[in-house]
C-alpha cells in the first residue's frame, strides 16, 4: 500500500510544555484515518506538524512522499482548521475563488468546481452573501468546500463537525465516504466517536502527546467481549478458558473474556459442557469504540 | 509571482471590504476641500488684493511656499498614519483569528504571502499619497499658479518614508500582537521625530552633542530624516533659511542617510519574510 503519511518520532515542545511527545504513524492511500483523543492530547498540534504549520522539535515525517512543510505537495492537500475563521468581508463565492487561485487554479475549471462544491455543501443560495452573515455551521461547510477545491489526494479535517447540526454532520460523513470512494485519503481529528466509527478505516488513540494504540476498525469488529455466568468456577477452569481468548477475569460472579472470532463461541460452549460446568448465561458483544476509548485512555484520564 | 499577485489582490479586497479605502477617500477629499478653501482666501487676501514692491513680492512668495509646505506637512503626517495603521493588524490579526491557517497551507511560500500583502498595502499607500500630495500641488497651481520645485523627488522621498514605516508595521506583525506592534512602530516614529528636532536645534545652537543625539536617533529610525530631505528639496532657498519652522532644515540629511533608509527598509522586509517563514502558526 502506498503511504500518504509516514511519521517517526515527531515531537513538539512549547517552552516547558510537551504538546506532542512521540507521533509515529502511517496512513495509507485511500484510507480514512481517525485520530482520537481527549481535548489537549496533542491532536491539533500533530496535524499542524504534518501540515507544516508548526515545525517539529524532533523527528521526521513525509506527507504525499515529500518532507514536512514542502510547498509543492500542498497542491494535493486540503485542510479545514478546527477554529475556522475566514476573510469575512468576502462573499462565499469570492472566498472560494481566492482560495482556488492560491491553489493555482483559475478560469472556467475553477468556476465549475466552485459551483459544484457550493451545491455539494448546500450553500448555493448563500453564495453571494458576505461570510460575515454566515452561521457557524455555514462557515464550517464553506471551509470544507475550500479544502476540496483542488480535488486533494489527502484531506486534513480538524474536528470538522464541531459547529454542525445533525444534518450538517451527515453531510460531512457523506463527503468523507465520497472522498474514500474517489481514492483520496482523509486524516480526521475527532472526539465524536460514533462518527469515527462509521467513517474511519483505521484509528489511532492519542493520550498526552503519544499514540498509545493504533488499529484497523475492521480488526476491532472481530474483537468480541464475552460474558459468562457459570456454576462452580475455579482457577483451573479460568486457565482452560484462556485457550479461547484473552483477558480472562472473574468478577461479581461473572467470567469475562475477549475472543477474536465468533467461531470461538460454540467451541467454548462445547468445552465447558464437556468439563461438566453448568452454563447459565453466555453473552457476546462487539465492543463499541466508546468502550474501547475509555479502556485505552484508562481511568486516570480526566475530561479535557 | 502569480501567488504574490493573488495575495496582493486579496489584500486590496480587504482594504476595500473593511472600508479603509472609503474612509481614507472621504476624509482625504474633505481635507483637500478645507485646504483648498483656506488657500484660496489667504491667496486672495494677501497676494491678489495687496500688490507691492519687489521685496514684498519675494516675501509673498515665501509666504505662499510656507502655506504649501504646511499642507504637505499635514499630508506627510496623514500618510504616516496610513502607513502604520493599514497593515498593523494584517499578520498579527490573521494569526490570532486563524484566518492565516487556510492561507499558509496552500501551495504558496510564506514569503509570497508577506510580499503580496506588502505589495497590496504599498499600492494603496502610493495612491493615497498621490491623491493627497497631488491634490495640494494641483490646488496651489490652479489657484495661485504656484509650482512646487522638485515635486517628483520630494514625493518619492515621502513615499519612501511611508514605505519604511509600512514595512516596519508588517515586520512587527510577524511577532507582536496588533497593539504591541502599533505601540512599537509609533514609538520608533516618535523617536525619529524628536531626534530630527534635536538635530536641527543642535545645528542652530551649534551644540555638537545635541546634534549627534539627533543623528543617532535618525540612524535608529530614519523616517523623519526622509521628511526633512523631502521638505528641503521642495522648498525655495528663501524659506529654507527661515529658522525653526516645522519644515526648516538647518541640517540637511546626507545621501548616506538616504542610502541607510533604503537599506533599512529592505532589511526590515527581508527580516519580515524570514520571521514569518520560520514561526509556528
Amino acid at each position: 500500500m502506498n503511504l500518504v503519511i509516514e511519521s517517526a518520532g515527531l515531537r513538539k515542545v512549547f517552552g516547558a510544555k510537551v504538546a506532542v511527545d512521540d507521533l509515529t504513524l502511517t496512513v495509507g492511500q485511500g484510507e480514512v484515518f481517525g485520530f482520537l483523543g481527549p481535548n489537549g492530547a496533542g491532536k491539533t498540534t500533530s496535524m499542524k506538524m504534518l501540515l507544516g504549520l508548526v515545525a517539529p522539535t524532533a523527528g521526521a515525517g513525509r506527507v504525499l512522499g515529500a518532507p514536512l512543510g514542502d510547498v509543492q505537495a500542498r497542491a494535493k492537500m486540503g485542510f479545514l482548521p478546527e477554529h475556522f475563521r475566514f476573510q469575512d468581508w468576502l462573499t462565499g463565492r469570492e472566498f472560494l475563488r481566492f482560495h482556488g487561485r492560491l491553489y493555482g487554479l483559475g478560469g472556467g475549471a475553477l468556476t465549475g468546481r466552485i459551483e459544484q462544491l457550493l451545491e455539494r455543501v448546500d450553500l448555493l443560495d448563500a453564495a453571494d452573501r458576505s461570510l460575515r452573515g454566515y452561521s457557524k455551521g455555514m462557515l464550517q461547510r464553506i471551509g470544507l468546500a475550500q479544502a476540496l477545491l483542488n480535488r486533494p489526494a489527502l484531506v486534513f479535517l480538524d474536528e470538522p463537525t464541531s459547529g454542525l447540526d445533525p444534518l450538517g454532520r451527515l453531510l460531512v460523513r457523506d463527503i468523507i465516504i465520497e472522498l474514500r470512494e474517489q481514492g483520496a485519503s482523509v486524516f480526521l481529528n475527532s472526539h465524536l466517536l460514533s462518527e469515527v466509527e462509521v467513517t474511519c478505516d483505521r484509528v489511532a488513540f492519542v493520550k498526552r502527546g503519544c499514540v498509545v494504540r493504533e488499529m484497523a476498525l475492521a480488526e476491532q469488529a472481530g474483537d468480541i467481549a464475552v460474558e459468562l455466568k457459570l456454576g462452580n468456577v475455579d482457577a483451573a477452569l479460568l486457565g482452560g478458558l484462556a485457550q479461547f481468548g484473552r483477558d480472562v477475569r472473574q468478577m461479581n460472579g461473572l467470567v469475562r473474556l475477549t475472543v477474536s472470532t465468533e467461531a470461538a463461541l460454540p467451541d467454548m460452549a462445547r468445552w465447558l459442557v464437556a468439563q461438566g460446568v453448568s452454563i447459565y448465561r453466555l453473552a457476546a458483544d462487539h465492543k463499541s469504540l466508546e468502550a474501547l476509548f475509555l479502556e485505552v485512555m484508562g481511568e486516570d484520564e480526566r475530561p479535557g | 509571482m502569480m501567488e504574490i499577485l493573488t495575495v496582493a489582490h486579496l489584500t486590496l479586497h480587504e482594504i476595500k471590504g473593511r472600508k479603509v479605502a472609503l474612509a481614507a477617500l472621504i476624509l482625504g477629499v474633505a481635507f483637500l476641500l478645507v485646504y483648498g478653501a483656506g488657500f484660496y482666501f489667504v491667496y486672495q487676501d494677501v497676494f491678489v488684493n495687496s500688490p507691492g514692491s519687489a521685496l514684498r513680492r519675494a516675501q509673498q512668495s515665501a509666504g505662499l511656499s510656507f502655506l504649501v509646505m504646511a499642507g504637505l506637512y499635514a499630508v506627510n503626517f496623514l500618510m504616516v498614519m496610513m502607513a502604520v495603521l493599514m497593515p498593523v493588524d494584517t499578520l498579527a490579526g490573521d494569526i490570532r483569528s486563524g484566518v492565516i491557517q487556510t492561507l499558509v497551507t496552500k501551495p504558496v511560500r510564506r514569503a509570497s504571502i508577506v510580499l503580496g500583502k506588502w505589495l497590496g498595502f504599498w499600492v494603496v499607500l502610493a495612491l493615497y499619497l498621490a491623491m493627497m500630495a497631488g491634490g495640494i500641488l494641483l490646488i496651489v497651481r490652479v489657484i495661485a499658479g504656484f509650482e512646487v520645485q522638485n515635486a517628483p523627488a520630494g514625493l518619492a522621498l515621502m513615499l519612501l518614508e511611508g514605505t519604511l514605516l509600512m514595512t516596519l508595521s508588517i515586520l512587527g506583525g510577524t511577532r507582536l500582537s496588533t497593539l504591541a506592534n502599533g505601540v512599537m512602530v509609533f514609538g520608533l516614529y516618535g523617536l525619529a521625530f524628536i531626534g530630527g528636532w534635536l538635530e536641527q536645534a543642535g545645528v542652530l545652537l551649534d551644540n555638537a552633542t545635541t546634534r549627534n543625539i539627533g543623528v543617532i536617533a535618525s540612524l535608529i529610525m530614519p523616517s523623519e530624516a526622509l521628511w526633512q530631505l523631502a521638505s528641503y528639496v521642495m522648498q525655495p532657498a528663501l524659506l529654507r533659511d527661515m529658522p525653526a519652522t516645522p519644515f526648516s532644515v538647518a541640517s540637511v540629511p546626507s545621501t548616506a542617510m538616504l542610502a541607510w533608509a533604503l537599506v533599512y527598509t529592505l532589511g526590515a522586509l527581508l527580516l519580515a519574510l524570514r520571521q514569518f517563514s520560520k514561526r509556528d502558526l
